[in-house]
């Protein structure tokens, strides 16, 4: 196996640049591998473990490295030789050259004035460093970044309540600030609900939902997946809350919340108790109903809920929020002359939307494994979360690069043991163009490739997304129908929606007793 | 000695270091926003430390 490395010195590029470098060398004729980093000690390790080590290669942490395992030597070295030109047209500056670019943060609060917000996303081992440095200068943070050490976020979160500013992060996908979003983010209407979220992704689906709902976003604080950890202390959660207490623009607060520490819940209840104005409260294990706040099952129960209480409505939970729809589509699915049955595959990108829809599905449908490891259970069903590491080491994150799902999901129509394939499409600022897409593609393929084996298969889908958001609902939802997919409002109305397609008898508990 | 956390008051106004495409998303909206030409500290990162440390002590305002 021919691999071909060079080093550019002195060259930086953000993450994302590289990946797209890398997905452009990957897509190269007799290419079989191919990746772009920089020259850290863990790149060189990561390198080195997806075979694509070059011993002779000596690189620091400014040096970009490109490594390329292709079929034949002559065609890794042109290649490379062209490489230059795909730097330049990946790597562009978008900014333009005309601007003065800082170098540091300190000059680029000095350049700007009156800075009040830091958003980082540097890689992880640098993060830290400039997320304090921000905070020193009165600076709240947006860290996106992740690989930040558990012991600088616990100091970074410290820091920034000492200083009565925000740490949104490490980890941190999503926030909105003033009804503006960071990071990945749905582009929504400015309302009266707030939101403090462990999870991006879980922000999103809330915020989307509101939209949908016709409410607005008020602030949407992100405080990263290990915030309400022992180690952390809930500290910034905590302090969100308050913030978003006293914010006057916030009338109706939302927590989404991961499993919390048993030493984090008792102050945790005692901060949504002391809050004047309702809080609705997702995430397993959070303070529940006989605790403060009105606890909900999921992501769209807390948009429905929050939208229900701003206006003094009461509110009830939902299996599916239109049923006549869900019956018609479960009739015309019933209808079909070929066999059902089968195994549900989820194929998703969002982490937090995969543990949702497993937590729906299991007590309709029996254990689902979720991971791409064996279930100990022996679980028939399986979600596979494609954002997870294990799916991500030098590729772009499914929200980014829909290809690798795109694939899975055509490869699921070769696979008779498949009935339901349940996936998510998440749309916004940061996201791939047109996920739905290479979606369509992938379900277009799965479909045919069943109906030509006489089998019946299923392919189920929510969007996460707003009319404002660049690619557009609509056309994303349309691009999906138009391929067969059946598309439901939320990932957990597709969830519940696919129970019923494995299992039609389900139709009572779900449909009926709406 | 803690204080109420704040929200940032509007407007934003952004320092962005990373991604620059959340540079671009921002600028796009009309906020205020300046993205740092940032390169991985040359050197000993021990050192790069010690001269934070340093900083630090110095900017406390």
């Amino acid at each position: 196996m021919p691999i071909r490395a060079v080093v550019k010195r002195s060259h930086y590029a953000d993450s994302m640049a590289l990946m797209r470098l890398a997905t452009q060398l990957r897509a190269a004729p007799g290419v079989r591998q191919a990746a772009a980093l920089m020259g850290t000690p863990a790149n060189r390790q990561l390198l080195a473990e997806a075979g694509l080590g070059t011993a002779d290669v000596a690189a620091g942490p400014g040096d970009l490295i490109v490594a390329v395992d292709a079929e034949s030597a002559a065609a890794a070295e042109a290649l490379l030789a062209g490489l230059d030109d795909l730097l330049r047209a990946t790597v562009a500056t978008a900014g333009g050259e005309t601007a003065v670019r800082p170098r540091t943060l300190d000059s680029a609060v000095r350049q700007l004035g009156g800075a009040n917000l830091a958003c980082i996303s540097l890689p992880g081992y640098a993060a830290a460093r400039e997320a304090r440095r921000a905070l020193r200068r009165g600076l709240s943070v947006f860290l996106f970044s992740d690989n930040v050490p558990l012991e600088d976020e616990v100091r970074l979160k410290r820091l920034a309540v000492e200083r009565g500013l925000l740490c949104m992060g490490p980890d941190c996908g999503t926030a909105y600030l003033h009804g503006t979003g960071l990071g990945f983010a749905n582009v929504v209407p400015r309302g009266r609900v707030g939101c403090v979220a462990a999870s991006g992704t879980g922000l999103q689906a809330v915020a989307a939902r509101l939209a949908a709902l016709g409410e607005g976003v008020s602030h949407g604080v992100g405080v990263g997946g290990r915030d309400l950890s022992a180690e952390v202390g809930g500290v910034m959660t905590r302090a969100a809350l308050e913030a978003l207490a006293a914010d006057a623009d916030t009338e109706v607060i939302v927590l989404l919340s991961k499993p919390p520490a048993a030493s984090v819940l008792p102050e945790l209840a005692r901060a949504i108790e002391a809050i004047d104005k309702p809080v609705v409260v997702w995430g397993i294990g959070a303070p529940g109903a006989s605790r403060p706040g009105h606890r909900v099952q999921t992501l769209d129960d807390a948009a429905a809920c929050a939208a229900a209480l701003r206006h003094g409505r009461p509110w009830h939970p939902a299996s599916l929020a239109d049923v006549p729809d869900a019956t018609a589509r479960l009739a015309r699915w019933r209808g079909r002359p070929e066999p059902g049955g089968g195994r549900l595959l989820g194929l998703f990108a969002g982490g937090t939307l995969a543990t949702e829809a497993r937590a729906l599905l299991e007590p309709l449908v029996g254990p689902v494994g979720l991971g791409g490891d064996a279930d100990p259970r022996g679980a028939r069903h399986e979600i596979l979360d494609l954002g997870a590491d294990e799916f991500t080491v030098g590729r772009l994150h499914p929200m980014l690069d829909p290809s690798l799902r795109a694939d899975r999901l055509a490869a699921a129509g070769d696979d008779p043991s498949v009935g339901v394939v349940l996936a998510d499409v998440v749309l916004g600022r940061g996201a791939h163009p047109d996920p739905a897409g290479a979606l369509a593609e992938g379900a277009r393929a799965a479909l045919a490739a069943a109906r030509r084996d006489g089998r019946r298969l299923a392919v189920v889908a929510s969007v996460i997304g707003t009319a404002g958001d660049p690619q557009g609902y609509a056309g994303q939802v349309a691009a999906l129908e138009g391929a067969g997919v059946e598309v439901l409002p939320s990932s957990a109305q597709a969830a519940r929606y696919a129970a019923l397609c494995l299992d039609p008898s389900l139709a009572r508990r779900l449909l009926e007793a709406a | 000695m803690s204080r109420r956390a704040g929200l940032p008051e509007a407007p934003l106004r952004v320092v962005n270091l990373g991604l620059e495409a959340f540079a671009l998303d921002l600028a796009a909206e009309g906020v205020a926003v300046v993205h740092v030409d940032w390169r991985p500290p040359a050197g000993d990162p021990a050192v790069a430390d010690w001269l934070d440390a340093l900083d630090d002590d110095d900017d406390d305002a």
